[in-house]
């Protein structure tokens, strides 16, 4: 197979050569993903080996008498098995919550307030002069980023690593640190401040600027200030260093401003470095489905928004769900210690190719065909950009989208619309 | 025991071995504190070493691992925890925006003689 | 099983029937002669039989309105439909896409067209789409910023630029040609715009007007059923109209015997005299004059309707002049080698005396061209709302209306615009036309906008007798238009009373003109270019397998 997609990181690198057992082109966290490994092996209910359909039809009735269960996870699917679930969760009356939400949900509540000037990775690969990285490690996160569309890439303007000014801040020295022209190292917590400075700056009020901001002193800022109004195109790429930190969709939101003061004396984009290869997916879909891209709660019959309230952490943590279905995700890993206690108290039920920690508390397991390999559908790179991952490997696993339509399917019929 | 300011994020470890989180290769990925040296001096600990990382939303014990280059990879009082089940024994809840603070989160380190728990005994499986 | 629409009082200037008592009869989804068995019968006694209407310009899909969507979480507090049958549907003036299907299904609407996707971002426009129900669509790729586009124009070389259009027609599942400010927006990629038919475009020594007749020429040459559809330069400024007269000037050069060769849209922001916002005014007398002496123009309004909308264009420049002048949040997504979009949420209030001269130039346009050559719009949503159209007919068709309405504008119209002075009332027959003959013939779709045998099966029937009806109550005529008796899609009653009662799947067109031309023209261009791209060749585009009802038309 040429030209297939990966399906690890938001870069969704569309060259990798795969013959079914080695890859070319693949970085290592590629590699691992298209890499044989452990499998779930079939559908399981409480310990017991059983068929797709019983499986379905057993956590079918534990959906259908929850009383509000949520849906969550969805970044590593494609858009069509995303579409069934938040059709799913509307008539569930349930939470759909995805990824997003412990990752760069903060970045749209700042588009909330602000927008996002943005663009394509095109746009850094062919026309930036100056690249930013803040508060990202693409080496160790997204690793063909800097050779594909950042640091290194040949656009048709601009030609190369020589005609760039690369600035990577960051609290600590990571690895993309090292391909840097600059870099600037923070305290931790201090974005927020550190933007206002440099807008004050490009603003012509460098007299408002305190000696030092954020560890950095106000040479150093000047000279940051400089860097970025002197190029001709720059793109700004950042992570949850922000999103993640103190001020979070604030400390985007002063970004944005920080941007928009820039497209004033010449053009700047920003693009947040989405984590899952499908993460933007999981929020587009749910945003033409039902108005809103995460935390959307259908209790009321029909979608409302409320971050606070409906993330999968906070309605977690608030024991506001009773029962939940996983797809394509690991919460048990990756979300704080007393929401995943409660995941323990209620039926869980997970839609998984590989066995994780959420695993080892569910109470129903359906194994899924892996997306990219052996199923196909759409996704969005971290950009937006669509593109069709294929499926070139035959299995005996149902795709996410088979299982949820069967789900959705027995829903309907037994509420009867 | 030193007070610092815990972060939590990826690493190559931990994103090639995502996919297979019941392995002892994940573990090791992400049951690790990396230091500051001047902060191992401090309680005393060498890379390996266990030590015990508190904030106000846990504790949890991990191993030791020195960041390879002093101050510019982790100034003194800031340690990194790779994200995954043992990182969230720490992180901290939102402060309304609905994304829990995953960074930045006050604590403190200290040798601890205590053992590594496995995966299944930080889930506290009841079921 | 098939319809019989009994009694009702048809009008369908197509056909040259301007108000009989007939019935029409529909089987597998098309209008027949008559069927004599198993037919459901629908009483339309002294009721307005018309086809169901087309929109030919409406920002419905794609990454546009979507992120739309999702920057503006304050349009979805309004629920219009909770999930009890069919789908929950939310949103003030941007729907989610149940909401629109049903929204359009609502006024008797079956067909709409999303007038701008990027190509590059394609495969989502389809994806959304593929998640309205109901209507029948299609989208139209950007050309006019588009990098191959604008290097053929240069060298005048026609021939690869019809490969061009070709392969991108047939990579995209897209139905026509789009130019969005040709030039501008690669011009903003160093923050800069065109703003004369004349101005070089940075980097490729080619003019907008080079852009336009290239364009036209290859869209003629390959006889696409839909002409070149441009979003002319220089959107929104005072002055502008001049640029319009002279892009629709443009058209003179070329003929064409079913349709026009270019179709102007959303003319009212590009209507305006005036030197700055302070001596805004009307140029809509002039425009009207023009396009009704040139054969071959065809335009639609671009109704603002008072109250809020979010407006959303390729217009990368404009939409950034729009975010200081608003002081609004902004989102722009300058799109490698192709074109650009950004976003702006935007009030057009009545006591703003811009926003009145906007609203009065539109409705002048509305009066003043003939309805042959205009459609109604409001392009969507950066007028307003689509589901104002019957809101919009109202105005044209009754001056006590208009007269009501005009109260609560800014009285600067009475000084900029000639709205006041324009005493013409639109017939029922007059909106037929500009709501489904002149769409359905500007997009050069055979089977809709009519009732004759062989049409689609897409009626709307209303509550109003075209025969005997008063115009000054206005009132009734509104009600009429928003609340269909039925609307019915491929002969499947989908709205009963004004409230949907079922959900039907409508069909993708996209245009196939492969056979016109052939690739290798530009194989190598190809090549060259994809090395800039951050996408494979392979992987660029749509196969029609991939669409949940595709219509391949192949052109004439």
């Amino acid at each position: 197979m040429r030209n297939a997609i990966c399906t690890f990181c938001g870069n969704a690198c569309d060259d990798i050569e795969f013959d079914g057992f080695v890859g070319k082109n693949l970085c290592p966290l590629g590699e691992a993903k298209f890499s044989a490994k452990q499998r779930i092996e079939g559908p399981v209910v409480n310990g017991e080996r059983v068929s797709y359909e019983e499986a379905i039809d057993r956590a079918v009735e534990i959906l259908v008498n929850a009383k509000r269960p949520l849906l969550y996870g969805f970044a590593s699917t494609v858009n069509e098995a995303i579409r069934l679930g938040v059709i799913l969760a509307e008539k569930l009356g349930g939470i759909y919550d995805q990824c997003s939400s412990v990752c760069h949900a903060p970045s749209t509540l700042a588009m909330i307030e602000e927008g996002i000037p943005g663009g394509t990775l095109g746009q850094a690969k062919n026309r930036a002069d100056v690249v930013v990285f803040w508060g990202c490690n693409p080496v160790e996160a997204h690793p063909r980023h800097p050779s594909r569309y950042s640091v290194m890439a040949k656009g048709f303007l601009t030609k190369g690593r020589q005609y760039r000014h690369v600035i990577v801040v960051d609290v600590r020295k990571t690895a993309t640190a090292y391909l840097a022209t600059e870099f600037y190292q923070v305290k931790p917590g201090y974005d927020y401040a550190i933007f206002s400075a440099l807008r004050s700056i490009i603003n012509g009020h460098e007299d408002a600027v305190p000696d030092e901001v954020g560890g950095v002193s106000r040479e150093k800022l000047k000279e940051f200030a400089d860097i970025l109004v002197n190029g001709k195109y720059g793109v700004i790429f950042y992570g949850l260093g922000l999103t993640h930190t103190r001020g979070s969709d604030r400390s985007v939101e002063n970004l944005v401003k920080l941007v928009q003061t820039l497209n004033r004396h010449t053009r700047y984009i920003i693009q947040p470095m989405r984590g899952h290869f499908n993460v933007v997916g999981a929020s587009a879909v749910a945003a033409w489905e039902a108005g809103y891209e995460y935390a959307i709660d259908f209790s009321r019959g029909h979608s409302r928004f409320f971050p606070s309230e409906f993330t999968a952490v906070e309605a977690l943590i608030r024991r506001d769900c009773d029962a939940a279905l996983i797809i394509a995700s690991d919460p048990a890993a990756h979300f704080p210690k007393r929401a995943v206690e409660r995941l323990t108290e209620i039926p869980v039920i997970q839609i998984d190719p590989h066995p994780n920690i959420t695993t080892l508390i569910a109470d129903i397991v359906i194994p899924s065909a892996l997306v990219g390999i052996e199923a196909e559908g759409t996704i969005y790179r971290m950009d937006g950009i669509p593109l069709r991952v294929k499926k070139f490997k035959e299995t005996e696993y149902w795709s996410d989208y088979e299982i949820l339509k069967l789900m959705l399917d027995k829903v309907i019929r037994l509420k009867g619309e | 025991m030193v007070d610092v300011i815990v972060i939590t994020g990826r690493t190559t470890e931990q994103g090639v071995s995502i996919d297979e989180k019941l392995t002892d290769e994940y573990t090791k990925a992400v049951a690790l504190c990396e230091m500051n040296e001047e902060d191992m001096k401090a309680i005393n600990v060498k890379e390996g070493d266990r030590v015990k990382v508190k904030t106000d939303s846990g504790e949890v014990v991990l191993f030791a691992k020195k960041a390879v280059i002093k101050d510019l990879e982790l100034p003194e009082g800031v340690v990194f925890i790779p994200m995954g089940p043992y990182a969230n024994q720490v992180v901290g809840r939102s402060n309304g925006s609905g994304t829990p603070q995953f960074k930045g989160i006050r604590g403190s380190v200290e040798a601890t003689h205590e053992n590594i728990k496995p995966v299944e005994e930080l889930l506290k499986v009841v079921k | 099983m098939a319809l019989q629409i009994k009694n009702g009082i048809v009008v369908d200037p197509k056909n040259g029937i301007s108000g009989e008592k007939m019935d029409i009869f529909i089987k597998d989804g098309k209008i027949v002669e008559e069927v004599k068995k198993n037919c459901r019968v629908i009483d339309a006694t002294g009721k307005l039989v018309v086809a169901g209407g087309i929109d030919l310009h409406a920002h419905i899909a794609g990454c546009k309105i979507n992120t739309g969507r999702a920057m503006r979480p304050e349009e979805m507090r309004f629920v219009r439909r909770k999930s009890n049958g069919l789908r929950a549907a939310v949103g003030r003036t941007l729907l989610t896409s149940p909401a629109i299907g049903y929204e359009y299904a609502k006024m008797g609407y079956t067909t709409a067209v999303d007038p701008a996707t990027p190509s590059l971002y394609v495969i989502h426009t389809h994806e959304e789409l593929d998640s309205i129900p109901i209507i029948d669509k299609a989208t139209l790729p950007l050309f006019g910023n588009w990098h191959q586009v604008m290097r053929y124009s240069a060298d005048k070389d026609i021939e690869k630029l019809k490969s061009f259009v070709a392969w991108v027609l047939e990579r995209t599942k897209g139905y026509g040609v789009k130019l969005v400010n040709p030039g501008g927006v690669e011009a903003w990629m160093y923050g800069g715009n065109v703003h004369t038919l004349d101005d070089a475009v940075p980097g490729f020594g080619v003019t907008p007007r080079e852009i336009i007749t290239s364009l036209i020429a290859a869209v003629e040459e390959l006889n696409l059923p839909h002409s070149a559809h441009i979003h002319c330069n220089n959107l929104g400024m005072p002055g502008n109209y001049e640029t319009t007269m002279e892009t629709i000037k443009l058209a003179k050069g070329f003929e064409n015997r079913d349709r026009q060769v270019l179709h102007v849209t959303h003319v009212q922001f590009n209507a305006y005299t005036g030197s700055s916002w302070r001596d805004i005014g009307s140029g809509a007398e002039e425009i009207a004059k023009l396009v009704n002496r040139i054969e071959s123009v065809t335009i639609d309004m671009g109704q603002p309707i008072f109250g809020h909308a979010t407006t959303m264009t390729a217009d990368c420049p404009w939409q950034f002049e729009l975010h200081k002048l608003a002081k609004a949040k902004w989102c722009n997504r300058d799109i490698e080698l192709e074109t650009g979009g950004g976003i702006v949420p935007y009030v057009y209030r009545a006591k703003n005396a811009v926003n009145s001269v906007q609203w009065a130039t539109g409705l002048e346009l509305g009066l003043l061209v003939d309805a042959d050559k205009i459609a109604i719009s409001t392009d969507y949503p950066n007028g307003g709302p689509f589901n104002s159209y019957p809101y919009i007919a109202t105005l044209l068709m009754s001056k006590k209306f208009r007269d009501e309405e005009m109260k609560k504008a800014h009285p600067y119209i009475e000084k900029a615009t000639s709205l006041p002075s324009i005493d013409a009332e639109r017939t029922i027959e007059d909106i037929v036309k500009m709501t489904r003959v002149t769409p359905a013939r500007v997009l050069g779709m055979k089977n809709k906008g009519h009732l004759g045998t062989g049409a689609d099966g897409d009626v709307a029937v209303y509550d109003i007798n075209p025969m005997d009806y008063n115009s000054s109550n206005f009132q009734a005529i509104l009600k009429a238009l928003k609340n269909p008796l039925y609307t019915i899609k491929s002969g499947e009653i989908v709205v009963k009373d004004g409230d949907v009662v079922s959900e039907v799947w409508g069909r993708t067109y996209w245009v196939d003109v492969r056979d016109k031309t052939t690739t290798e023209l530009i194989e190598r261009d190809l090549e060259e270019y994809f090395n800039y791209y951050t996408v494979n060749r392979e992987n660029y585009g749509v196969e029609e397998r991939w669409l949940q009802n595709p219509l391949r038309v192949m052109a004439g």
